[in-house]
């Protein structure tokens, strides 16, 4: 089980809510995948009185533990304010903390992101913060008090798949009990299977499932790829090497 | 015959429900509080695109299916459907969500430059590939609501004010509905309308973008209208800098002339929609609810008539309807 800030989630595999054709297809890739947590954006669906509670109903209807996010978000000012409207939204302190420093890759900005994370950890959030797979920063979030990182995959909406093995072995290696999952980029259920392969706690992804042509049958096909990896993890691997290893005993045979 | 059918709202599908009916010798009224046609409809801020095989891209089966009857049904009303076709089209770099999308329609014929500039001279070098779907249509969703007026202004029908206290009634009042329809939802739209004398385009063309995808409607004048962005929230009111800097930013992508063209509206309202976006035909007692249009509001507005007066003169089953406790 994956624990994240003292709770076990059955689950390895969370999902976002976003750009799904229909909240129904969105419900069935959730129940299809067994996903465990659902994120949510709230920023611009927020309006002025809270006029994105319809589309919230369907989402605590899931049945699974809702993240909250603050996708949208470009300071830190920005962050703060989304995450306590998420707060009382959803009546819950977790909150996906994401504050995207470029436009056009949408990559967070580390500075911005250890400020907000700061600010929120003191009061009282328990924060999720979507950062580079950049080992300063992740040290720099876990002195400001968060106890999961996300690193991403590549950059969000890409489908890219791992795109710094190097560096995410390298984070997941740095901080070997901390709560670790990849968080946007992937596209394909192999680079899932990859990233739990590597010991990451679990993966989210969004678009590589709203998007794909049948996203609950998607959704289930990462969720089989996240428990493969996860079991390939836990199981041990053998270490590749460079001459082949016969699996079967060559005595009797000639050397040539 | 009895009373009139008392029909509740005067969008687009209060109207189409209504013109069906009379059409079929059945008594209405229309029960409306502001203006018909008017911006309180959400239809008012419609694009008109007549474009069932493009919506199959993400809209379930029955959208692409019932779509197909529009074009006739208003070309019947009288009003002018114009039949270019839709044209969609990708930046250099997203130029694969162009195969993504063919994949997903029927429908569709790949042109290659020459083509695009055969069909849109305007576009012609802007793009190297594009998609022609030619069996899609158009229409001035304003005028096509004026029309429907006239038609039934002409054939006596009264609208009111006055809220009906019995009787039979067909409740088209959208959004409004959520008051007893708990399942419905808003979804908004922001839309743009510019005038630019620098671009001119036959047919509506759609613009792939993984994160702002986005229609340009020719209205002809040098008009044309910039849609929409589709967010998860009820909202009815205040189009934000946000939606309008990527709806404008699309359509200085699409052509850099827009840059130059004068804003004429920034308008914005909450589609009706249900958890699966598709519409619904429902009867509790003596009420008739047609709503769910989502973005589908003229595509669809004709086939769901269609069926309500299949259900109201003939007693045939809507395909669409979901839930029937009538005592009709």
């Amino acid at each position: 089980m994956a624990t994240f800030y003292g709770t076990e989630v059955s689950s390895r595999l969370m999902l976002g809510t976003a750009q799904y054709p229909s909240p129904a297809i969105l419900a069935d890739a959730f129940k299809r995948s067994g996903a465990g947590i659902a994120t949510v954006s709230v920023r611009r669906e927020a309006g002025s009185d809270k006029a994105g509670n319809a589309f919230w109903d369907l989402i605590k209807d899931l049945g699974v533990a809702v993240l909250p996010n603050t996708a949208g978000c470009h300071s830190v000012r920005e962050a703060v304010t989304t995450a306590h409207m998420a707060r009382e939204l959803f009546d819950t302190d977790w909150i996906k903390l994401e504050v995207i420093g470029h436009m056009d890759t949408l990559q967070p900005d580390p500075f911005a992101l250890v400020e907000a994370a700061k600010i929120l950890t003191e009061d009282g959030f328990k924060v999720f913060p979507y950062t580079t797979e950049d080992l300063i920063v992740g040290e720099k979030l876990l002195q400001a008090g968060c106890e999961v990182l996300m690193p991403w995959g590549a950059p969000i909406g890409s489908g890219l798949g791992l795109s710094n093995i190097y560096g995410l072995r390298s984070i997941r290696a740095q901080f070997p009990d901390i709560s670790m999952v990849i968080d946007a980029g992937l596209g394909l259920p192999s680079q899932a299977a990859a990233a739990m392969e590597m010991g990451f706690d679990a993966v989210l992804l969004n678009t590589a499932v709203a998007k794909a042509g049948d996203p609950a049958l998607m959704a289930e096909g990462f969720a089989q790829a996240v428990v493969s990896g996860r079991m390939a993890y836990d199981a041990d691997p053998m270490e590749p090497r460079d001459m082949a290893a016969p699996s079967t005993p060559l005595i009797g045979k000639a050397f040539l | 015959m009895s009373d009139p059918i008392t029909i509740l709202g005067g969008g687009i599908v209060g109207l189409c429900v209504a013109t069906e009916l009379t059409a079929r010798g059945v008594p209405v009224r229309i029960c409306e509080n502001g203006d018909v046609p008017g911006p309180q409809a959400c239809s008012w801020w419609a694009a008109g695109m007549l474009a069932p095989f493009c919506e199959g891209e993400s809209a379930e089966e029955p959208v692409v299916r019932l779509g197909q009857e529009a074009a006739d049904w208003w070309e019947r009303q009288g009003v002018r459907v114009i039949r270019n076709g839709s044209l969609v089209v990708a930046l250099g770099r997203d130029r694969r969500e162009l195969a993504r999308f063919a994949r997903r329609t029927d429908g569709h014929r790949a042109l290659d430059a020459h083509a695009i500039a055969e069909m849109e001279p305007d576009l012609g070098g802007r793009f190297s590939e594009a998609l022609a779907f030619e069996d899609e249509a158009h229409i001035t969703p304003r005028a096509a609501l004026a029309e429907l007026w006239d038609g039934l202004v002409a054939r006596d029908v009264e609208f009111t004010k006055d809220q009906p206290t019995s009787g039979r009634i067909i409740d088209c009042r959208g959004l409004a509905a959520q008051d007893t329809l708990k399942d419905l939802r808003g979804v908004k739209g922001e839309m743009v309308i510019l005038r630019s004398n620098e671009v001119k385009l036959h047919r509506p063309v759609r613009l792939l973008h993984p994160r702002f995808p986005l229609y340009v409607v020719p209205r002809g004048d040098g008009v044309f209208m910039l849609g929409a962005t589709q967010i998860e929230s009820g909202e009815r009111t205040r189009p934000t800098v946000r939606s309008t800097l990527e709806l404008l930013t699309a359509a200085f992508a699409l052509h850099p002339a827009f840059g130059e063209a004068e804003i004429l509206e920034i308008g914005v309202d909450a589609r009706p929609a249900f958890p699966d976006n598709l519409p619904r035909i429902r009867r509790r007692g003596q009420r008739i609810f047609v709503n769910g249009m989502f973005r589908h509001g003229y595509l669809l507005a004709p086939a769901m008539a269609r069926q309500v007066a299949d259900l109201i003169c003939d007693d045939l089953k809507p395909e669409m309807m979901d839930e029937d406790h009538g005592e009709w």
